[in-house]
C-alpha cells in the first residue's frame, strides 16, 4: 500500500536521503529505526506530502504523492512528531474540524468521532482545550485525528515519545488492534518497542537503509542476541565504512 | 467535496480561533476605543458642525496599519513555530485552499471589528442628516483596505516563524504603500523628481485609491487596485509556502 522508490532529498546541498526504496503491505507494521538525524522524519514527511523529494517516487494506495497529492493524502493518517495540534481548540472541535476537512458527512462525523474517542480513551477530556492536556493525552488526540477517517495507511512519527509506561502500553495495544487492515509506518528510538509492535523493521542511517528484516532476524545477527548490540554494530560499521571511503 | 467547501472549513476554524482568543478581544476593544478617540477628540467631530464620518474614514489607513498586522501576524508564523503547519498541509487540501481560508477567516474578523463602529453612524444620523451613501462607500473602502493589508500580512507571516518579525515586515510594506502617496512625503520627493514621476508613483499608493471611497465615489479602477494587491500578495504567500516544502 506504500511504495517508496529511489528517494533522494537534500537540504542546502547536504544529502539527507540517498536512494531510499521500500514497500509496506496491508497488515504490516513497519518499524523505522535509526539514530537522530538519520532521515526518518524526512522520509515520513515526504510520504505524507509535506516535503517534496528531489527525485524518486512515493505511491500511497497507488496514488503518486507528488502528482496527485490530494487523493494520496485522503488515504493516509499522519501523526507528526510531537503530535502538533491547534492548542487553543477543544478536543471535540479539533476532531470535528479534522473530520469535516476529510469530507465526512454530519452523521459519519458523529460516528467516527465517537469511534476514535473510544479507541484512544479520550472520553474524559473531550470538552477540554488541547493546551490544558498532559503530553500523553495530546499524543492520543494526535492519534485520534490520524484515525478519524479510518485510513488504510498510517504514518506515526514517534507516537510513544514522552508517554509513561502505561500510556506506551496503551498505544502499542491500540496499534496492534488496528494493524491487520492497515499499512503502518512507526518510527521509534526504542528497540524493545519495535519488537513489540512491528512485523518488520528497517534501520536508516545517514539517509540509507542499512538493515531490513524482522526483529527476530536482527537478533540472530549478533552473537549476544541483543537488539541494541545489533543496532550499535550496524550503525558503527557504516560510520567506519564512510571514514574509509573518505580517506 | 468541492474546493469552496474546504476553504469554508478552514475559514471557520480560523475565525473561530479569533472569537475564542482573549487577545483578539483586547485588539478589538483597543481598535474601537482608538477609532472613537480619533474621530471625536482629534478629529473634532462635534466642533466641525458637519454630519459626516469623513474624519473617521481618513484615519483608517493609519489605524489599520497597526491593527491588521496585529490581527494577522500569527496566521502562518504560529503554524510554523508550533509545527501545526505539518498537520495542516498533510490534510487532503491544496496549499492555496489553506491560504485563502486563513486569509478570509482573519478578514471576516477585521470586517466585524470595523462594523462594530456602527454607533458612529447612529450618532451622525441623530445629530444631522449625513450623506449615508458616502458612509456606505467609506465602509466598503475600509473593508477593501483591511483585506489588502491582511493579504500583505499573510505574506509576511508566511516568511517567518516569528510573529514580531511578521508584524514589522507587514507594517513596513503597508507603510510604504501609504507614504508614496502621502503629501508631506511627495512634497519632499518633488525636490528631486519630475512631477509626472511623482504622480505615477503616487498612483500606487493606498491613499490614492482609498480617497475616492471616502468621498462617496466608487471607481472600478480602485477595486482592481485593491483586489490585484490582495491576489498578488496571496500568490507570493503560496510561493513562500511551496518554497518551504521544497
Amino acid at each position: 500500500m506504500i511504495k517508496v522508490e529511489n528517494l533522494y532529498k537534500s537540504f542546502l546541498d547536504i544529502p539527507v536521503l540517498k536512494d531510499l526504496s521500500f514497500e509496506v503491505a496491508q497488515g504490516e507494521v513497519l518499524g523505522f529505526l535509526g539514530p537522530n538525524g538519520a532521515g526518518k522524519s524526512t522520509t515520513m514527511r515526504i510520504i505524507t506530502g509535506f516535503l517534496q523529494a528531489d527525485s524518486g517516487k512515493v505511491l500511497v494506495c497507488d496514488h503518486d504523492i507528488a502528482k496527485n497529492p490530494v487523493e494520496a493524502k485522503k488515504m493516509l493518517g499522519y501523526l507528526p512528531e510531537s503530535a502538533a495540534s491547534y492548542h487553543v481548540m477543544r478536543v471535540d472541535t479539533f476532531l470535528d474540524f479534522t473530520a469535516a476537512i476529510r469530507g465526512l458527512t454530519k452523521q459519519e462525523k458523529k460516528r467516527s468521532i465517537e469511534r476514535v474517542v473510544d479507541l484512544c480513551n479520550l472520553g474524559s477530556v473531550i470538552y477540554k482545550p488541547i493546551e490544558h492536556l498532559s503530553k500523553g493525552f495530546r499524543q492520543r488526540v494526535g492519534l485520534a485525528q490520524a484515525l478519524i477517517h479510518d485510513p488504510g495507511v498510517l504514518i506515526l512519527d514517534e507516537a510513544t515519545d514522552g508517554l509513561d509506561p502505561n500510556q506506551k502500553h496503551e498505544v502499542r495495544s491500540l496499534i496492534n488492534r488496528i494493524a491487520q487492515t492497515k499499512a503502518i509506518i512507526f518510527s521509534t528510538h526504542i528497540l524493545e518497542e519495535m519488537e513489540n509492535i512491528c512485523t518488520r523493521a528497517i534501520v536508516i542511517h545517514q539517509g540509507q537503509i542499512v538493515a531490513n528484516g524482522t526483529p527476530a532476524s536482527f537478533r540472530q545477527e549478533t552473537p549476544t542476541g541483543r537488539l541494541d548490540d545489533f543496532f550499535l554494530s550496524i550503525t558503527k560499521q557504516k560510520n567506519h565504512q564512510n571514514r574509509l571511503l573518505q580517506t | 467535496m468541492n474546493q469552496i467547501n474546504k476553504i469554508t472549513i478552514i475559514t471557520k476554524r480560523e475565525f473561530g480561533e479569533y472569537i475564542g482568543s482573549p487577545i483578539a478581544y483586547i485588539f478589538l476593544i483597543a481598535y474601537l476605543l482608538l477609532s472613537g478617540i480619533i474621530t471625536f477628540t482629534l478629529g473634532n467631530l462635534f466642533e466641525r458642525n458637519e454630519a459626516s464620518l469623513w474624519v473617521f474614514f481618513s484615519w483608517m489607513p493609519w489605524l489599520l496599519l497597526f491593527f491588521a498586522p496585529a490581527i494577522g501576524m500569527r496566521l502562518w508564523a504560529e503554524e510554523k513555530k508550533s509545527g501545526t503547519i505539518e498537520f495542516l498541509l498533510t490534510l487532503p487540501i491544496t496549499p492555496i485552499q489553506a491560504i485563502i481560508g486563513k486569509f478570509l477567516g482573519s478578514w471576516f474578523f477585521l470586517i466585524i471589528a470595523i462594523l462594530l463602529s456602527f454607533p458612529m453612524i447612529i450618532t451622525v444620523n441623530l445629530l444631522g442628516s449625513p450623506d449615508n451613501g458616502a458612509i456606505v462607500t467609506g465602509y466598503l473602502g475600509c473593508f477593501l483596505l483591511s483585506g489588502t493589508y491582511l493579504a500583505i500580512v499573510c505574506l509576511a507571516s508566511s516568511l517567518t516563524k516569528n510573529q514580531v518579525s511578521a508584524f514589522i515586515l507587514a507594517f513596513s510594506i503597508c507603510l510604504v504603500l501609504i507614504l508614496i502617496g502621502y503629501p508631506p512625503v511627495t512634497d519632499i520627493l518633488a525636490r528631486w523628481l519630475e512631477p509626472r514621476t511623482i504622480e505615477g508613483i503616487a498612483n500606487f499608493s493606498i491613499l490614492a485609491h482609498f480617497d475616492s471611497f471616502e468621498r462617496g465615489m466608487i471607481d472600478t479602477r480602485d477595486f482592481i487596485y485593491f483586489f490585484s494587491l490582495m491576489i498578488f500578495s496571496l500568490f507570493l504567500n503560496d510561493l513562500a509556502i511551496k518554497n518551504a516544502r521544497a
